[in-house]
């Protein structure tokens, strides 16, 4: 047993870890008397990648490219590879991943099973819309190859089915043809959320990027910088280094609290408003600001962190942010790190797929016990009123009614569970 | 045109260690003859090469225990590859000590695996790259040659033949232009190592651990020790006096 912790480091549980190295032993190695669990990089911040006292099968060692056809940018792999892995091998041939979030130390697996989507939603969509097939292996040895075509329903319970329906083995992603490394990147300061409003939709027909950093102690009149960008043709530049910083240790106490937020949200805000635009940035740089210090998620002390990440429909997207802005900003409580963005028009495939029409918000809080989660309560409920739901891969402690009501379509997936794989999220959403 | 194609041989090219070496070959020009006992392993290794860049990647299955396989095994091998730059020895196993002392032929089984198999092969790796007048010899021996430990000494022993084999084969072979650098990797975090205690701070993954072999073959290091700190940690433990390092749980 070891213990294991997600990325918001709420918690420290025994797991029984295996090692899965080889993909055609793994029908073999899936069998046991005890419920588990399929685990990558332990990216999600909450509880979806954890399944305390019972076996987690670590994909780390099913990592290896599988085929590439150069004409069409189809690449099929195992479901281990990192997206960073797919990024090195491929910019450089002028092929990129159509859709990456935040980070791109996940794996394929993780970013299939979670529906994951970046700051191109609005014209791309999320990273199952540009999967062809996976392969998934369940615990009782059956093998299912499965496509928007070839046992559909399969397919749509496993995009975004948080590694419930079986182990993804390998997939096969179509990846997108771009100019270079490069990306063209325009900010503008916004005072107020029709402000951002009005950039977001003037900008979606013509940028491929969209994304918006949002000062998150401003309140109701939100103000923040909006970001959006799209691929260039390479103009000779240096590119990042490939070092990087880490967070050598746990601080006792958050370096994110009351005295340094608001200090670095105004310099962010009054440093960056500054800027000449447009900029011309390396795409690591654009997509994954934060992979560049590692372990960041040390940051918030020995506590850990959550993040709220909601999606409300566009509707009454203005008011309900506005109400959800205005509570967090009379609690002081927050981060910096604070998102907000409109998704694109399109529902997404997967049956538990986190993204719909609409805005969505991202907000990482230090984890200071019953103030924070009073304060999610709150929360909870303008999302619940505007009929949005929150991102489970971000999740760790939604009430079951919310989640009910946010994601008409578990009855439907259930069906499709792997009795043999249970998640700390399963058992406390679900029920088993 | 002169031919900058690295032509590579790996035996157990499906261990870890090698795998991650062999990507950042592919990486560069590189065509590969791989060893392995796995032929579905070995397969997939190839397939994520080529898809890597790798040139043409060959494979071959063999059971390095059978030392009477080698010599076809490398005819092939020059075949399909016509010279060799680099020979990357890497397939090992990790013994169970205490079975070891319990069973003789178990104890001789992996003495042969870690040992007699590698010298084997580096004989007559050794005369054909003479011949050719070129290239390195790379081969994996391990910090547990250094010293015997009561933990696992069977593999040890059979490291420290590996090691002592390399350090006569290399001022042999020197006068050939063939360089040959053994490598003793500490603890890497592979699936050899897998459910072992090992101490965090010192496991080493396996692209970290590829990347220093890599950099060592380009500059002709005779002797790596890999992640370089396992050089002071050993120097210390070699030179602890033998009345206490028996009395030392190791």
């Amino acid at each position: 047993m070891v213990t294991v912790s997600s990325w918001g480091r709420l918690s420290r549980l025994e797991h029984q870890v295996k090692v899965l190295s080889a993909r055609h032993q793994v029908a073999a190695q899936l069998p046991s008397d005890q419920l588990g669990l399929v685990y990558g990089m332990g990216r999600s911040y909450g509880d979806a990648c954890l399944n305390p006292g019972g076996v987690l099968w670590n994909t780390q060692g099913l990592n290896r490219f599988i085929r590439f056809d150069e004409d069409t940018g189809r690449l099929v792999c195992e479901a281990g590879v990192l997206l960073r892995d797919i990024q090195q091998l491929f910019v450089p041939r002028g092929w990129i991943l159509p859709v990456t979030p935040g980070t791109q130390l996940i794996t394929v697996g993780g970013a299939i099973a979670n529906d994951v989507h970046g700051k191109n939603h609005h014209q791309l969509g999320s990273f199952g819309d540009h999967i062809h097939w996976l392969k998934l292996i369940r615990t009782d040895g059956t093998m299912i190859d499965c496509s928007p075509d070839v046992q559909p329903d399969w397919f749509a319970a496993t995009i975004g089915g948080l590694g419930l329906t079986g182990v993804i083995t390998e997939a096969q992603i179509q990846l997108r043809r771009i100019p270079g490394p490069w990306l063209v990147a325009e900010t503008f300061p916004y005072h107020s959320l029709t402000d951002f409003f009005h950039w977001a939709d003037s900008s979606e027909a013509a940028w491929e990027h969209t994304v918006s950093w949002i000062d998150c102690l401003h309140g109701g009149t939100a103000r923040g910088l909006f970001m959006r960008a799209n691929p260039i043709p390479s103009a000779p530049r240096i590119s990042p280094a490939s070092r990087k910083l880490a967070m050598p240790f746990v601080p006792p106490i958050s370096l994110v609290n009351k005295i340094s937020l608001p200090l670095f949200n105004n310099a962010y805000f009054y440093l960056k408003k500054r800027q000449p635009e447009p900029q011309i940035v390396h795409y690591e740089n654009f997509f994954y600001p934060l992979d560049n210090l590692l372990n960041w998620n040390r940051m918030y002390g020995p506590t850990g962190f959550f993040q709220y990440q909601s999606v409300l429909p566009r509707s009454v997207g203005l008011e309900a942010t506005q109400a959800m802005l205005a509570e967090i900003a009379r609690c002081g409580e927050g981060s910096f790190l604070a998102v907000l963005k409109t998704f694109g028009e399109r529902e997404a495939l997967g049956m538990m797929s986190f993204p719909q029409p609409g805005v969505t918000l991202a907000l990482d809080f230090p984890n200071k016990g019953e103030r924070t989660l009073r304060l999610f309560a709150r929360l909870d409920a303008i999302v619940q009123e505007a009929e949005g739901r929150l991102y489970l891969a971000k999740d760790a402690r939604m009430p079951r009614d919310l989640f009910v009501a946010g994601y008409p379509r578990l009855n439907e997936f259930i069906h499709y569970r792997d009795p043999g794989i249970s998640s700390a999220l399963s058992r406390r959403l679900i029920g088993d | 045109m002169p031919d900058n194609t690295k032509k590579i041989v790996i035996i157990g090219a499906t261990s870890a260690i090698a795998h991650a070496c062999a990507r950042l070959w592919a990486l560069g020009a590189a065509e590969f003859f791989l060893v392995g006992r796995d032929p579905e392993k070995l397969r997939q290794a190839a397939e994520d090469l080529t898809v890597r860049g790798a040139g043409q990647v060959a494979t071959y299955v063999l059971d390095a225990n059978e030392l009477a396989k080698h010599p076809a095994m490398l005819a092939r091998c020059f075949e399909t590859l016509g010279r060799i730059d680099i020979a990357l020895i890497a397939h090992g196993t990790l013994p169970d000590q205490a079975a070891c002392e319990q069973d003789v032929n178990l104890a001789l089984q992996e003495f042969s695996s870690n040992g007699l198999s590698v010298i084997a092969l580096l004989t007559l790796l050794a005369n054909r790259m003479e011949a050719q007048g070129s290239g390195t010899l790379a081969v994996i021996s391990s910090v547990a040659g250094d010293r015997g430990r009561p933990s696992n000494y069977l593999y040890g022993t059979a490291k420290a033949a590996v090691t002592t084999f390399c350090e006569g084969l290399r001022g042999r072979l020197y006068k050939a232009g063939v360089h040959v650098i053994t490598i003793k990797p500490g603890f890497v975090d592979t699936p050899m190592t897998q459910g072992l205690p090992l101490p965090k701070l010192l496991v080493a993954s396996p692209e970290a651990v590829a990347k220093s072999i890599c950099q060592a073959i380009e500059k002709r290091t005779n002797t790596l020790y890999t992640p370089a700190f396992w050089w002071a940690i050993m120097l210390v433990i070699k030179h602890i006096p033998t009345f206490i390092f028996k009395r030392a749980r190791l």
